[in-house]
């Protein structure tokens, strides 16, 4: 993306839809600005602009109320960026002529499935994936709608940087609300929020503090520092890669410049960033060598390893040194964070999967209850009593619910007691498990702090799981 | 967080001697995330890892895998990936060939040599062989069996009582595929609703089913095809001679160029002309097309593709064109 859009003159240089060019959808608004032949005019090579050469990696999410505008933003970004295909772009104007929409709707470039088209509505996470010389980008474009929380907490949870759209003729809703809490949460802690719709207000000033406002207020709230607020119109294409002059109060960044200034490597995103914890290594398989020596495969999180370091085998607490560090391609001297590997100890014990090697000095807790909180997606609601199985690491333990403690109230973000958690409802519960589990606290460790919660009967994935509560004040 | 609250764990929620006392149990306001560490690990090694990462849990979590492997690239990767997951030892899985009876040689050839050279198990399950046990309707001697492959896969699942199967789909492929999780869950009819997907959160793949019901696992998710072009390039992998740059007659139809074989001749109107080619997917000979290219390196190859205007399966999937939701409708059958 970088290279085309630093240097607009190789790329055609029209900025269509942006500026004061409010009336109808940029994309159809005469010659050269159909897509397809302003794909083609543009010469443009390249799908992805891309560099052959080493790249970051920033995985992001699109998150929000619904209708607010994430997929035309996210269609927006990647049509004027030129990532996609010719052929993309001609289906995308086709399936709008089939539904009897004269102008190319940009959502349909990840409302892929017959029934989003349909309804309109964005129903499952869509992952997209776009390229700059230095950066590769992944990028979820998650649903807004309720009734498909669990869909955007998939999106979420992987994601280093949450890209909040918000319409700026309502401000900020409910489900901005519950999506920021849930992104915060989850340890996202960049968040670009665009105050999308200016169109639709004159890109009136007004608007554009008011989302800003609100949304500073609920960060402040909820810890997060990094917030970038930007004025934008996804459908005409305004500051999401082409600078605009309908807002002349805003001189920050465009979306493509906040994306690409952001830093990559977050803690959710499995980059290498981390905590500080020390090693954890959960294993989860265990490979023989020829002549009888073993060694213990999986990803290191928390802090890198490296041979000689002394490690704790979890749950069974036995104290041993690592001998070496292996992957396929060799023996390393230091594992960093995000590596898959296999680990050989000096001393032979018993070691399988569902264990966890973890450094020896720091290692984190091993226990039968927690306390954590829960993202519950069941169809029927959660209460006390409830048996589950909970899958943390690479182990798997039946568990009881012994206590619903709380619920989040998104809007007033203040914890309230509660017996009972509904269906999309955020809370703090006590679990009690089978077996004993090596957990950290989420916010200091993301592998050993997450957990799901899996239905016995339906085998169905019903909770996002945290250890630990969320420090807001009781209400 | 000036209002802050530091909740700390109860005592009696440790078990005893392990340290309750530093449990700080909350989770906003988060200590900041130490980002000097990361660039040490490019997109590529980021990318591979997590494939790795998928690869273990789905042999560890499912009674009885089976890895997918057509003899194209993005199966080659998979089948390079499987050998760094699980070496020194063997594959916890057999290879399984949906094999549509219409190849190139060299591409079966290629498929042979390469799980001969791992010492691999190979299990051929043959759409010719569900035409000839009448499983399946004959469309006829020149008609693409992509479709067919959707009763043999689904055959070779029950006599072998698959329960996860590992394919090397990418999610830029298809406006579809961009919707599908990494386990995508399946009925017992091999059905994937796409309305109804299990929430997968962080790295916890969860792949538990009942007997019947079964997986369809992608650890190249997140790749994109330049990706694997540049890993095939940085590993050295090998691949079938038909992705590189090469002179054959081909015949133009439906906008594709078809190589001459013996199940694709020129019709009425058309003619075979001989084209500088190569192919950017393998599949049913049928109804996959070769792009004009003169590219015969993995360095030339990388730039074309950067360079391309068409998406992968635009310029060579005959199948995709015939409706908007080709691939939807095929995973909801039951496809890979
Ligand atoms: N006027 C105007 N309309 C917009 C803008 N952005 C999006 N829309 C319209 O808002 C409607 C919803 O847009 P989507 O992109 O589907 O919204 P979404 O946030 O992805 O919705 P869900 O994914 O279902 O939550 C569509 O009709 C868009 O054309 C904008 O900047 N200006
Ligand atoms: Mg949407």
């Amino acid at each position: 993306m970088g290279a085309t859009v630093s240097t607009p003159a190789t790329t055609g240089g029209t900025t269509p839809g942006s500026g004061h060019d409010t009336e109808g959808p940029s994309l159809a608004d005469g010659a050269g600005r159909d897509p397809v032949t302003r794909a083609r005019a543009t010469g443009v090579t390249g799908n992805a602009a891309a560099g052959t050469g080493a790249m970051d990696l920033l995985r992001f999410a699109a998150v929000g109320s619904v209708d607010d505008g994430k997929s035309t933003l996210i269609g927006r970004l990647l049509f004027d960026t030129r990532q996609l295909f010719d052929d993309q772009i001609e289906a995308v104007a086709a399936a709008g002529r089939r539904r009897g929409i004269s102008e190319v709707d940009l959502s349909f470039v990840t409302d892929g499935l017959r029934a989003e088209r349909e309804q309109g509505i964005t129903i499952d996470v869509a992952y997209r994936y776009a390229a700059t010389p230095h950066r590769k980008f992944v990028i979820a474009d998650c649903p807004g709608h309720v009734q498909y929380t669990s869909n955007m907490a998939t999106g979420a949870s992987t994601a280093d940087l949450a890209l909040v759209v918000v319409d700026a003729t309502t401000g900020l809703r409910e489900q901005t609300r519950r999506h920021t809490c849930i992104a915060a949460l989850f340890g996202v802690d960049q968040f670009i929020v665009c105050a999308n719709k200016m169109d639709l207000v004159d890109w009136d000033e007004a608007a554009y503090r008011r989302v800003a406002d609100e949304f500073e207020a609920l960060a402040r709230r909820l810890g997060v520092v990094s917030t970038t607020v930007i004025p934008v119109s996804a459908l005409h294409g305004d500051n999401v890669v082409d600078r605009s002059d309908a807002a002349p109060f805003y001189d920050g960044p465009t979306v493509l410049e906040a994306l690409e200034a952001a830093p990559a490597g977050g803690w959710a995103g499995f980059h290498g960033a981390h905590r500080g914890t020390g090693a954890r290594l959960p294993v989860q398989w265990v490979l023989r060598h020829p002549g009888g020596g073993r060694s213990y495969a999986g990803m290191v999180n928390g802090g890198p390893l490296r041979p000689g370091d002394r490690v704790v085998v979890l749950p069974e607490g036995i104290e041993t040194t690592v001998s070496a560090v292996e992957t396929f391609d060799g023996e390393l001297a230091e594992a960093s964070v995000g590596l898959s590997v296999s680990v050989h100890l000096t001393d032979d014990i018993d070691v399988s999967r569902g264990d966890l090697i973890a450094a020896a000095e720091e290692p984190p807790e091993v226990t039968t209850e927690m306390e954590a909180t829960v993202c519950w997606f069941g169809d029927r609601p959660l209460r006390p009593g409830d048996r589950l199985r909970v899958k943390h690491t690479t182990r798997v333990t039946p568990a009881r619910v012994s206590e619903v403690r709380a619920r989040l109230d998104v809007n007033e973000l203040t914890l309230q007691a509660a017996d009972v958690l509904e269906a999309n409802d955020i809370g703090v519960v006590h679990l009690s498990m089978a077996t004993p589990l090596a957990v950290d606290p989420y916010r200091r460790e993301r592998i050993t702090g997450s957990f799901v919660l899996i239905d016995e009967a339906t085998n169905a994935t019903v909770a996002a799981g945290m250890v630990g509560r969320p420090d807001l004040p009781a209400g | 967080m000036s209002t802050a609250e530091i909740v700390t764990a109860e005592p009696d929620q440790c078990l005893a001697g392990l340290g309750s006392a530093r449990t700080e149990a909350v989770l906003v306001s988060p200590t900041p995330i130490d980002r000097s560490a990361t660039p040490s690990v490019d997109h590529l090694g980021l990318l591979e890892a997590h494939a790795i990462f998928i690869l273990r849990e789905v042999a560890a979590e499912s009674e009885r895998p089976v890895l997918l492997f057509s003899g194209g690239k993005d199966s080659a990767v998979l089948l390079h990936l499987a050998a760094k997951a699980f070496r020194p030892g063997g594959f916890p899985f057999p290879v399984l060939h949906v094999d549509t009876g219409h190849n190139f040689p060299v591409v079966i050839e290629y498929r042979d040599q390469q799980v001969a050279d791992l010492g691999e198990r190979l299990i051929v399950a043959s759409v010719q062989q569900s035409i000839d046990d009448g499983r399946v309707a004959d469309p006829g001697p020149n008609a693409s069996r992509n479709r067919l492959q959707t009763t043999t896969l689904l055959d070779a699942i029950a006599e072998h009582s698959f329960d996860a199967c590992i394919g090397g789909a990418r999610r830029d492929e298809d406006k579809a595929r961009a919707k599908e999780r990494v386990l995508s869950f399946r009925d017992a009819f091999g059905q994937w609703d796409p309305k109804r997907q299990r929430p997968e959160l962080w790295h916890l793949y969860q792949g538990r089913v009942q007997p019947g019901e079964s997986l369809r696992a992608f650890p190249l998710s997140d790749w994109t095809e330049l990706d694997i072009w540049q890993y095939i390039g940085r590993e050295g992998i090998t691949l079938p001679s038909i992705y590189f740059s090469h002179r054959r007659p081909v015949v133009e139809r439906d906008g594709m160029l078809l190589a001459v074989s013996e199940w694709v001749n020129p019709g009425p109107g058309e003619h075979a002309t001989e084209e500088t080619v190569r192919f950017r997917t393998v599949g049913d000979a049928t109804c996959t097309g070769a792009v004009r290219s003169a590219a015969s390196t993995v360095d030339e190859i990388i730039s074309e593709v950067a360079a391309s205007r068409i998406s992968e399966r635009g310029a060579t999937r005959a199948d995709d064109r015939f409706s908007e939701t080709a691939m939807e409708d095929r995973k909801r059958e039951g496809y890979f």
